[in-house]
């Protein structure tokens, strides 16, 4: 009797498309395929046609008018006869800083607080536990406006820092006074910190208005340089301990290598800190951080971090108990085990949900608005999107610009996860 | 089946995001109600009563124009907008008509597609700060913190001024009047910039006005006005119309208080006209003949409505100045009624 289950040979029907279970799946993805396009397609048309009823198009030329308002916070140079597109770039470079600053310290608190939530110590983890939970579950735009509004109200106005005559003739304090030697102001406007200064400084150049400044730039150099040579140094070390067993002392060499040639750079370009001045209604002279930057930047760090510290909790719970046993049995105390035995393995599991953090934090620097930040929303999705009345187009950009530093972020962590995950040969 | 009904949805929504450019009064209509932009909360000009109810010199125009259309001031819902949201709200459809202290500009009116049908308040912007900062003109504002509202013309205009000066400044940029008020209060910035108008406004909330004053300069031209979308002429000429309406009786002495009297009583062509006694005014625009008689009796003509908002008497205490009738030297000037 012959087998019924051998196909006839008949070559490919149309109705195979359907009926044919290898066909069938891929039939349905092509279809769906088209009717997602067709939806995209029309939802692009429908609002290209009421732009156009309203007398609008899509136009990005505003880009290059000129923008006429002001930004109190410029990593490069700005004034109100450049563009938008500048202005939007300055907000992004507000954005980046803070971002940038933001990830680094919610790390460090999230790993401090991560660690120290599964410690023995009833009220040390308590306090943590507390932290965490208070963060965690109060929207982050309270925190935002509660730091900005602790810092504005409590900060004594720059006028009180202001000694007259009859004050200095009678000997009476001002109300307030600077911080740290007279070297911080902190009003209810913002931080004055001093800024350094060079007086041989060896010059720059410009590219699109950016200076771009040889004595940073040499300074750098020599930094990682030092770093570079510190390594090869601890390289050889190590391989004089393989060989004898005997460690050398190494700290003072590689202090001498990583701090001396520096130093000498910095002494022979003359640096000296130009420290803030009350002058006029505010003191000039150091750097000026406002408080909307700080209020910003302390509030994501502390809500960022309460999540990282959780994330670090659950990897460092995630590391078998044995692991921790194993280490002690050894003969080590209990802070190397965590930094040497556990954290190393937690990483692998804390990485991939650290990326996220990372992102939301950035993308929550648009928070900013609510204290007067004037970041990437500020600027290009805030006074430009009013002034040129292009919301659509400046919409968009914004969201391109976010996507691309968000996949920017999760690419390098992505590579940094791939470079500590286990490796299986 | 699916994908018809799929298609059917698209063509429904298509129809319905149409229909906000189409006739505007026919959409008030059958709506039942007028929406007005307004400001999320100016004293004076649109801020809310005890009772969450508008009230204000801007307030009162929508008011007016909801009497001139369905005879009832009452048909009126306020959308509350900040300087950043309300030309959006404004061309989106979600309002009809803005109210809100905009100033006209040729950008605005050309590039954002809109069209300022009158000019209820000519302002322009000033300068408030605290007695004891001792200066007494804005050109001594060297270094100053400002605080300015974002997404007006106030903030090009005081780049232009300390630029043209020669001075600087530390802007600080805040979203509403409200937050502006608690900077500048809390000492966050040394002197606050917008309209006049809205200066003496927000002065006039403070617990201590009198320890605050504003600057004898006046650093730009701002014509305030109610704003419609281009492009839907009977829509604007109705807004227009109604305003110059009040202006008109204001010119001739009609009242709220004397609105019937004058009605009966009055020989007048053109008040005869106004109040639609004589001819067929309002159908030309598709309204009612009473249409300004009704708009009049809301809050009475533009001098009363000025003098209970915001005029002398008034915690905000301004003076008609260029807001004047024409007959009194100031730029208020409605064309016939003819």
């Amino acid at each position: 009797m012959a087998l019924a289950t051998e196909t006839p040979d008949t070559g490919f029907r149309l109705s195979m498309l359907i009926y044919d279970t290898r066909f069938r799946a891929i039939t349905i993805q092509v279809i769906v395929l088209i009717l997602f396009l067709l939806f995209l397609g029309w939802l692009v048309d429908n609002t290209i046609q009421n732009l156009a009823a309203k007398d609008k198009d899509i136009n990005f030329s505003f880009l290059w008018n000129r923008a006429g308002y002001d930004i109190d916070q410029q990593l490069i140079p700005w004034n109100n006869d450049m563009t938008h597109g500048r202005a939007a770039i300055i907000g992004l470079l507000n954005t980046l800083v803070v971002a940038f600053f933001g990830c680094i310290f919610a790390t460090i608190i999230g790993v401090v607080v991560g660690v120290l939530r599964l410690s023995k110590n009833w009220l040390v983890s308590r306090l943590m536990t507390v932290y965490v939970e208070a963060f965690r579950n109060v929207p982050l735009l309270l925190w935002i406006i509660l730091v900005y509004v602790v810092f504005s109200e409590i900060r004594p106005a720059p006028k009180d820092f202001r000694i007259t005559d009859e004050m200095a003739a009678a000997g009476t304090a001002p109300a307030a006074h600077m911080n740290l030697w007279d070297s911080v102001a902190i009003t209810n406007r913002g931080s004055n910190i001093p800024a350094p200064l060079l007086d041989r400084p060896l010059g720059g150049f410009e590219v699109f208005d950016v200076p771009i400044n040889f004595s940073v730039l040499a300074t750098l150099a020599v930094i990682i340089a030092s770093i570079l040579a510190n390594r090869a140094f601890l390289r050889r070390v190590r391989a004089v301990q393989e060989d004898t067993g005997i460690r050398p002392t190494t700290w003072w060499k590689s202090l001498l290598i990583l701090f001396v040639p520096v130093s000498l750079l910095l002494w022979a370009l003359g640096l000296h800190l130009e420290y803030p001045v009350l002058k006029g209604f505010n003191f000039q002279g150091g750097i000026a951080v406002a408080h909307s930057f700080t209020a910003l930047l302390i509030a994501l760090s502390l809500y960022t971090g309460a999540f990282i510290a959780e994330v670090v909790r659950a990897g460092i719970l995630a590391i078998s108990r044995g692991q921790t046993e194993a280490a002690f049995a050894l003969g080590m105390r209990p802070n190397r085990t965590m930094s040497l035995i556990i954290l190393p393995q937690a990483l692998r599991v804390i990485i991939p949900p650290l990326i996220s953090q990372f992102l939301n934090l950035t993308k929550n620097t648009s928070l900013g608005i609510a204290v007067s930040y004037l970041d990437l929303r500020g600027t290009l999705g805030g006074i430009t999107l009013n002034q040129t009345g292009r919301e659509l187009e400046c919409m968009l950009l914004m969201m391109l610009i976010y996507l691309t530093i968000s996949l920017i972020i999760s690419s390098i962590m992505n590579y940094f996860n791939a470079s500590v995950k286990l490796k299986e040969r | 089946m699916k994908k018809s009904v799929l298609l059917g949805t698209f063509a429904a929504a298509a129809l319905v995001s149409g229909m906000a450019s189409a006739a505007t009064l026919d959409d008030v209509k059958a709506r039942g109600e007028l929406i007005c932009g307004s400001n999320t909360g100016l004293t004076g000009f649109g801020a809310p009563d005890a009772n969450g109810e508008y009230q204000g010199f801007d307030a009162a125009l929508c008011k007016a124009l909801a009497a001139a259309i369905f005879g009832d001031a009452s048909k009126v819902k306020f959308v509350p907008t900040t300087g950043e949201t309300r030309f959006t709200a404004l061309a989106s459809g979600e309002v009809d008509l803005l109210v809100r202290n905009s100033t006209w500009t040729y950008s605005r009116d050309n590039d954002l597609k809109f069209d300022f049908v009158a000019v209820n308040y000519y302002d322009g912007q000033g300068f408030m700060v605290k007695k004891d900062l001792g200066v007494s003109s804005a050109k001594e504002l060297d270094g100053a913190t400002v605080c300015i509202q974002t997404g007006t013309t106030t903030e090009l205009n005081l780049a232009d001024f300390f630029k043209a000066n020669n001075i600087t400044y530390t802007p600080v940029t805040v979203a509403d009047d409200s937050e502006a008020q608690r900077q500048y209060v809390a000492g966050a910035c040394d002197a606050y910039t917008t309209d006049a108008s809205g200066l003496a406004a927000s002065r006039a909330t403070l617990a201590d006005a009198e320890n605050h004053i504003i600057l004898p300069e006046i650093i730009s031209k701002e014509p305030l006005g109610p704003v419609v979308r281009h492009g839907d002429n009977q829509w604007g000429d109705i807004v227009r119309w109604v305003y110059f309406s009040l202006v008109i009786a204001e010119e001739k002495g009609i009242t709220k208080a004397n609105i019937e009297e004058v009605a009966s009583t009055s020989t007048d062509p053109e008040v005869r006209r106004l109040l639609g006694l004589e001819g067929e005014m309002g159908a030309m625009m598709g309204l009612d003949n009473n249409w300004a008689k009704n708009a009049i009796a809301a809050n009475g003509n533009y001098g009363e409505i000025f003098e209970a908002n915001i005029g002398t008497a008034t915690p905000i205490g301004l003076a008609r100045g260029l807001n004047a009738l024409w007959t009194q030297g100031g730029l208020q000037y409605a064309p016939p009624v003819r």
